[in-house]
């Protein structure tokens, strides 16, 4: 039963591991729009031709 | 005649847009080349039309935008209109497309973008332009007066969930291992070793996710009472110590697994109870952030401001145009018109108002502008009035006792003079040692999983809150639907609860087709009210050119008039209840369109559903109010009530030991929704109102409140049935944990069986029946 020795130790922090990860992207609002998130994968943004280049003179708003 | 390629509506006569502002908005987005929207959008026909709006109130987005700290702002509003993820792409796409924008984000679930920019706060209008012209509407909040604390509590939950989850998902291995173990001659050595990883993990775990169960318990200790989540600790917390002890003195079983693995279902079934609950707040939340209107002052020099009603103070001039609602209690210093009070008193005929006439706030302004002095803001207007009457009247709720833990009040003393006594029983009667017996009288406490019984409620409200909340009808409170199923008498509000609350034309078969629609062209230039109702009996009709609007009078085009009695110049005597249009043509006899505040086309139907006795309570006059009930079909009907007085009734109510269940929209019913044992109120109800009720349903139907008192008992039986397998379970399982039977394995195993067969039986309610 030596292998035990290193196998719970691994098992445990693959685990911890996990469990880490989950609170972080709690954390970082990943769970705050699930319906959005389940959609945005299907967002298509080739379809955008990209923006216009800034103009180099800008008047500011005011 | 064709669809409008923009928001869907009929187009009438030729083109491809209903409007010009369609047309405008469909050319806006082809020149951003984002056409592709188009052909993946599905319109939600319960969302707002895509309709540019060009009558919605004025916005001052600028003042609620917030300075971050890089010099950059930031706008946080609600939107109106999302009809699928297509819209959600088209906003984010076209803001993102701005020059300056960092960051635009539309939240799918609660509907809200967040927006920031580089740049100075005026930049606001520039930047959201595009979207309003799009047909979205746009309402900007404060996120510091959203309610944060549910927020708060359900990802505390959420982090003891996860906890809870990853400590059964090893324990449960090393458990597994060690019951493989007894059966495969496992040395004493590793087991031990085995448990005291277990115990590494489930100790700090039964301390962590068990706190939202320990502080709930001691809450009711502290107050002398019990409730569910005592026996739940005691079993987690006794489960967990008892396990320490036999692992340090080498002991064969440790029931780690057992108390993790309570931890975790409960927190699932509370969870979801909580996130249920706020999905249904947050949506009614969103709809009364939509409604809120912004106030256009009246500088001295005649300049107009918008400002949110928060800034407003006493003295300030305001401007409301017909058809607004006016935001402030105040005198009107300039202008006639008439007023529409039914949010606030009940009554359904307008009242008219001149210089010198108090208006309040809530109230809506029918036929001409007006120029309003403000005479109370905040404590002293009505409307704080009012909530002071709430919060006197004795909440009819507070003191309700969920059924779960009424169980708990028999079933944790039943359960521990079990414990106790097989306790007694092995080591005084027995002779055995008193660690084995102790250790009898844990699993017993164990055994009797709290589990089930914790599952019990939480997994029926879910789905009946889920169920429900897919026919629009928002359940915030937690107690609401037990509630709602144990309710024995009904009581209805008139304006806005029976009737939809706004006026429809009521002799549409005494007018010609013809008639009907000259009228209904020269009123779709109209934002009155009047006009918009003949609007919607002919939609689709086309605009007639040269209608002119004179405010406080009527349309005219050529020598076509449509408006109001004095000014078409009828000669009709007739005392006629409700409001009334006149259309005069030379050559041809005047027509009278009358309108009334209908009933909802479903109200007789609900009422007779729902099966209770009720009552008509209204701030009308005696005769309207006797009309819609006997077209409801409620025989007690009384008129004339103020807010105290319905308090009144519903108390006598109360004192003969009725359960009122109380269905109202106006300011003046709120008090009255405190006092009931379950309130309901549409969407359309006055902020505070839909605050105060415990349901909120969307539509234009009265079926929602038999729906829910419907769901709410079939959720009732369910809930018994749980309890009633629970218990079963417990009978079968309690004597062999008294004769000493119950080892870790047979506990997991009965825990979790328990479990889903709950869940199971829960699910039942989520089918259509």
């Amino acid at each position: 039963m030596d292998v035990l020795l290193y196998l719970i130790p691994i098992a445990l922090l693959l685990g911890l591991g996990g469990l880490v990860a989950f609170l972080w992207s709690l954390k970082s609002g990943q769970y705050d729009d699930l319906d959005g998130a389940a959609y945005r994968i299907l967002f298509d943004d080739d379809d955008v031709p990209p923006p216009p280049p800034p103009q180099k003179t800008h008047a500011p708003d005011q | 005649m064709g669809d409008c390629l923009h928001c869907g509506d009929t187009v009438v006569g030729e083109g491809d847009f209903c409007c010009p502002g369609c047309d405008a908005a469909y050319a806006l987005v082809q020149g951003l080349g984002l056409d592709s929207y188009y052909r993946r959008r599905a319109l939600d026909p319960t969302q707002r039309s895509l309709k540019p709006d060009d009558d919605a109130p004025p916005r001052d987005f600028a003042l609620h935008v917030r300075g971050d700290d890089q010099g950059g702002s930031e706008l946080n509003l609600m939107v109106d209109g999302l009809h699928c993820a297509a819209c959600v792409w088209l906003i984010e796409t076209v803001l993102l497309r701005q020059p300056g924008v960092t960051k635009a984000r539309v939240n799918m679930t609660t509907r809200r973008l967040a927006l920031a920019w580089d740049g100075a706060a005026t930049a606001a209008e520039r930047i959201v332009a595009p979207v309003l012209a799009l047909g979205y509407r746009l309402v900007p909040f404060d996120p510091a007066l959203l309610n944060r604390e549910t927020e708060k509590r359900d990802r505390a939950l959420l982090r003891a969930l996860a906890v809870a989850g990853f400590a059964m998902g090893n324990v449960m291995l090393l458990s597994v291992s060690v019951w493989a173990g007894h059966f495969q001659g496992m040395g004493p050595a590793t087991r031990d070793l085995l448990h005291w990883i277990s115990a590494l993990i489930a100790l700090p775990t039964v301390a962590y996710a068990g706190a939202p169960f320990y502080r709930s318990a001691l809450g009711a200790l502290r107050h002398g009472r019990v409730n569910m989540d005592v026996p739940i600790s005691l079993a987690v917390v006794l489960a967990a110590g008892m396990s320490l002890f036999e692992t340090a003195t080498g002991g064969e079983h440790a029931y780690f697994d057992s108390s993790v693995t309570l931890l975790f279902f409960l927190l699932v079934g509370r969870y979801l109870d909580s996130r249920a609950r706020s999905k249904a707040r947050a949506t009614a939340e969103h709809l009364v952030g939509l409604s809120a209107t912004a106030v256009t002052v009246l500088d001295d020099d005649g300049t107009r401001r918008v400002l949110p009603p928060s800034q407003v103070q006493t003295g300030m001039a305001v401007f409301a145009a017909p058809g607004e609602r006016i935001a402030v209690d105040g005198t009107v210093a300039a202008g006639a018109s008439d007023v529409d009070t039914a949010l606030i008193t009940g009554e359904s005929v307008p009242q008219a108002v001149t210089d010198g006439a108090k208006v309040f706030a809530g109230t809506l302004n029918l036929t001409g502008p007006l120029t309003v002095r403000v005479d109370a803001v905040g404590e002293d207007t009505l409307l704080a009035d009012i909530v002071r009457l709430m919060e006197r009247a004795e909440g009819g709720r507070d003191k309700y006792v969920a059924i779960a833990d009424k169980v708990a009040r028999w079933y944790a003393p039943v359960v521990h003079t079990l414990a106790l006594g097989t306790f007694l029983f092995w080591w005084v009667g027995m002779g055995a040692v008193w660690q084995d017996a102790l250790l009898t009288a844990i699993a017993v406490l164990i055994i009797t999983c709290p589990c089930a019984l914790g599952l019990a409620v939480p997994v029926v409200h879910v789905v009946a809150a889920s169920r429900l909340m897919r026919q629009g009808i928002l359940v915030k409170s937690g107690t609401a639907l037990e509630r709602l199923a144990d309710a024995d008498v009904a009581v209805f509000d008139k304006t806005g609860t029976l009737t939809l609350g706004r006026p429809e034309l009521a002799n549409a078969d005494e007018i010609a087709d013809d008639d009907l629609t000259l009228a209904a062209s020269l009123a779709a230039a109209s934002r009155h009210p009047l006009a918009r109702a003949l609007v919607r009996v002919r939609p689709g009709v086309a605009l007639a050119d040269g209608v002119i609007e004179e405010p406080g009078r009527g349309l005219v085009r050529g020598d076509v008039r449509l408006g109001s009695r004095v000014w078409c110049g009828v000669d009709d005597d007739g005392d006629h209840d409700g409001p009334e249009l006149w259309l005069v043509r030379p050559g041809a006899a005047p027509v009278a369109f009358r309108f009334a505040d209908t009933l909802r086309s479903d109200a007789r139907d609900t009422v007779a559903r729902l099966g209770l006795p009720a009552t008509l309570l209204s701030g009308d006059r005696q005769a309207a109010v006797r009309a819609a009930a006997d077209a409801a079909g409620i025989d007690d009907a009384r008129a004339e009530q103020s807010p105290a007085d319905k308090v009144a009734v519903l108390d006598d109510m109360a004192q003969q030991g009725h359960r009122v269940l109380m269905v109202g929209d106006g300011l003046n019913d709120a008090p009255a929704l405190h006092a009931a044992h379950v309130s309901l109120s549409p969407a359309t109800a006055a902020d505070v109102s839909q605050n105060v009720a415990d349901v909120v349903f969307q539509g234009d139907r009265l079926g929602p409140v038999a729906e829910a008192v419907h769901v709410a008992r079939r959720a009732h039986k369910l809930v018994v049935q749980n309890f009633a397998l629970a218990f079963l379970y417990n009978a079968v399982t309690i004597p062999l944990a008294v004769a000493g039977y119950v080892t870790p394995l047979v506990a997991a195993a009965a825990m979790s069986a328990s479990s889903l067969v709950v869940i199971a039986n829960a699910l039942r309610l989520g089918a259509k029946d």
